[in-house]
Formats: structure tokens, sequence, C-alpha cells
């Protein structure tokens, strides 16, 4: 049955239904709401979890390294700041192997301090050794947190689910949240294969020498690398299960448009509608339509970024204009360096970054059009548009 | 993940840290030690102890394991009797 919620509460309700053992929170715009809920649901006594309150985010994530260590299913929900305070933490809990989720509600980071939302915050931790995904609906965020703790649980790498700030996060959409019971049935209960136990004591995270560090660090590269395959699998088995499409990358629209523009997010609902918009206009003045044809590429997993799906989808095009509401400052936005990467040698397309959408600046579909025609006409790598 | 990330306690005794001493490792002279046990309070590793065995005054003297001594020098600074000197590490 489908509910009209708030994204924090759609969450909110995904994470009760997957029965985790301990939930921390510390709270930060915009991602209060959800611990919020999630307090008020323990207090209620619907949620069975432990529900430890926290001094900092750095305690919030470090509370779920003990927890998780000890063999419990662990969840935590951060934003920019708090993300950004738990960095130390967050090398760790990759590091020692721990299949922890977190949702981080994205948004600007100082200075100056901003609370709305951008992806900044999140895209710093790329190089962390998490997997990283990007949801555009409700209701996307809500299923990628039950493929969350499947595939972190198997692959023992910690999951980070990223949603728009405000944009997600309080906005009030239809969504379907995932059915406990069949949660039950698709998540089975976390079996560690080693925990913290006073009765056979053993040290997490200890001490490797030089002579053992690197295997240790290649391992959770080659592990990070191969679990894209386990995330596509996990992804069909949600179909079955669910009924509702999960995919590493999605594109939408015409297979044969020479220009495509990809994104992460939220964003990417306003693109398609804009490109729908285009092909409208052009059909409406019956010339010119193969010629505005736009395609939309969404890219859901940054970590592991899906290359030969992205390959496969947008190799051929002419143009790829890639959307970012970050930037690697002085470089240029951060999934469009991910983009050139990637296609290295094998498309022989134009790469166009544009940065827009920075601090809660609002991308409007008259934005994008303006970033497609930019995109197509401009010399530069890369294009800040704001207005 | 096929490398095991745990350690069963006291297993870091394993890692045999003297060899990141660079510059000098603690002799001491086991006739002058009277047994006071100061470097053993001040050692920052904890590898000062009594071996057991006594010098010609029957004192108990101390020793420092160089398995996992990194030459710090706070023993040879701290003894009342100037028991212990520095000597240039050779590797």
């Amino acid at each position: 049955m489908k509910k009209i919620l708030e994204g924090s509460r759609a969450i909110a309700e995904t994470i009760k239904n997957i029965d985790p053992g301990v939930v921390s929170a510390y709270p930060i715009t915009p991602q209060t709401h959800i611990v919020e809920d999630l307090a008020k649901m323990k207090a209620d006594g619907e949620g069975k979890y432990e529900y430890v309150r926290t001094e900092s985010e750095f305690a919030a994530l470090s509370v779920l390294i003990g927890a998780s260590a000890a063999g419990s299913r662990t969840y935590t929900a951060t934003s920019s700041q708090g993300l950004l305070l738990m960095t130390e933490v967050i090398f760790c809990v990759s590091g020692m192997r721990l299949p922890i989720v977190m949702t981080d509600a994205n948004r600007a980071i100082s200075a100056p301090i901003n609370i709305w939302n951008d992806q900044q915050d999140a895209v710093t931790m790329r190089d962390a050794g998490w997997i990283m995904l990007y949801g555009e609906t409700n209701q996307e965020v809500c299923d990628l947190h039950v493929l969350a703790f499947k595939v972190a649980e198997q692959a023992l790498i910690p999951v980070m689910v990223n949603l728009d700030g405000f944009v997600l996060t309080h906005t009030v959409e239809p969504v379907e949240i995932p059915d406990r019971t069949l949660i039950k049935k698709y998540l089975p209960d976390y079996q560690p294969t080693e925990k913290l136990d006073v009765k056979n004591p053993l040290t997490f995270g200890a001490f490797a020498t030089p002579a053992h560090y690197m295997e240790i660090r290649q391992e959770l590269h080659d592990d990070l690398a191969a679990s894209k395959k386990l995330i596509a699998k996990e992804m069909a088995n949600f179909k079955k299960l669910f009924g509702r499409d999960l995919n590493l990358v999605e594109y939408y629209g015409d297979r044969n448009a020479d220009t495509v523009v990809v994104a992460m997010g939220s964003v990417i609902g306003t693109i398609k509608d804009t490109v729908d918009g285009l092909s409208h206009e052009t059909r409406s003045i019956k010339h010119g339509l193969k010629k505005n044809k736009v395609g939309v590429l969404k890219v859901v997993s940054l970590r592991p970024l899906p290359i030969e799906e992205i390959i496969k989808a947008i190799g051929k095009k002419k143009n790829i204009i890639v959307i970012d509401k970050s930037v690697s400052l002085g470089e240029e936005g951060i999934l469009a360096g991910e983009l050139r990467r990637a296609l290295f040698g094998q498309s022989k397309a134009k790469i166009v970054s544009i940065v827009m959408g920075l601090g809660g600046r609002d991308i409007t579909p008259e934005l994008i059009k303006k970033a497609i025609d930019l995109g197509k006409k401009t010399k530069e790598n890369c294009v800040f548009i704001g207005k | 993940m096929k490398i095991k990330l745990t350690a069963k306690p006291g297993t870091s005794s394993q890692v045999k840290t003297g060899s990141w001493r660079e510059l000098s490792y603690p002799e001491t002279d086991h006739e002058k030690c009277i047994g006071c046990a100061m470097c053993e309070m001040a050692c920052p590793e904890g590898i000062c102890f009594k071996v057991g065995e006594q010098n010609s005054k029957g004192k108990f003297f101390y020793e420092a394991d160089l398995d996992y001594c990194k030459g710090c020098g706070i023993c040879a600074e701290v003894c009342p009797v100037k028991a212990i000197t520095m000597k240039e590490e050779k590797k």
C-alpha cells in the first residue's frame, strides 16, 4: 500500500522494518527528521532497536563500530558537517570491514555556512572505501536502504545511501514502504563470521606493520570493485521480490539521441521532465526533431563506479553533459571527472562539466535547457550555471 | 574477504618493534644496578624488568628487552646510579 509521507519519515519506516539492532543518532539538518522519527518509534514501542543518543557525529559512528563488531545490524544518518566530522571513523569502518549502513542527506558544506542541498559532502568521502548509492526519488531511496543492508552484510563493506537534503528529505511523496515480511525474506539476519565476545576476546582494527598493511588495503580495493556484480545481482533479486526496478545506471529517453545529460540524485527528475519538454517542443514545430533529441543517464552507484555499464549506455554519444551539484575546486564537477576517467579511450564524446545548484540554488528546467545548449557549444571543460 | 583482520589478545608481542630503533640501545652494567625499578617505571614500552638473576652484591638486576626497545634513552636518564648507558646502534 502506498502512503503519502515525508521522505525522512519514509526512510525511518523502512529502517524500522529492516530491524536494526542499534541505531545511533546525532541531529543535523536536513537529516534530523529521520533519526527523530526513529526515536519516536522507539519511544512508542514500535522500534525494537537500541537507540543511542551521542554527543557528536564522531561518536555516533564510533558507537556503531562497537555495535557492529559485536555482531549487531547498525544504522545512523548524517549530513554535511556531521559527515565531515565523522571522516576519521568513516575510514575505520571500511578498513575494519563492518557492514554499517548510513544515510547521508546531502547538504552543502562550510564555509560560508549553508544548510541547503548540494552534493559536496558525500563526494568528499568517495575514496573512503564505502559503497555509495544515490536515489532519485524517495521510493528509490527507501528501496536502496533495503539493498544496502543486503549488500553490506555479504560484502562486509559499509554502504552510504545518499539523498538530496530538503529536495527529498522534506518532500512529501507517495511511497510504498518495503514490507516487513518481504524484507525478512530478502534480508536474512546478520550473521557475522567474527564478533566481539567477552568469552573469546578479539581485537578489531589491530595494528598492521608495513609487512601486512598493503595487502589488507588491496583486498578492500578488490572487494569494493567486485561488489558491483553483487549489487547488480541483489538489485535483480530485489525486483523479483518487491517488483520495483533498481539499477546501477539508468538510461532514459531516446536511445539514438546524440546528446546525453548525466547526473546523480533528485535532479534527474527535473532533467527527465526538461528533456520530455524538449521533444514536445520539437514535435510541435515539426522539424529538427532528431537534432534536439537528448537522453538522460542516471548514475545510482558512484562507488563502485559501473564503468562498463556507463560505456555501454553512452559510449557512442557525441555530447556528454554532466551536471554536478559538487565540484573538485579548481578542477571540475566530481561526477564529470569520474565520467572522463571512465570513458577515456572508450568514447569520442565531448564531455562537459556543468556545476549547478550549489548551496541550495534552484535547478530549473530553464537552467537545464541552458546547460544543454551551452554544453554543446562551449569549449570550456567546466562551466558554472547559477542563473 | 580472505585476510583475517582480527587479532587474539597478546598477539602484538609477535611484532618485534625493536627493529624501529635507529640511534642507540641501552646497556646495563649489572654490577652497578641497585634493583630500584626506576627504569621499569619510566620505560614507555614496559620492557625493562628483572631477569631473575643476582649480581655479586646480591641485587636482582634489571635488563631491557631489545626485541621491543625503541632506544628512547629514558631509562638511562632516570637511572640514579648511572648503570645504564646508551650505546651506538650498529645495524
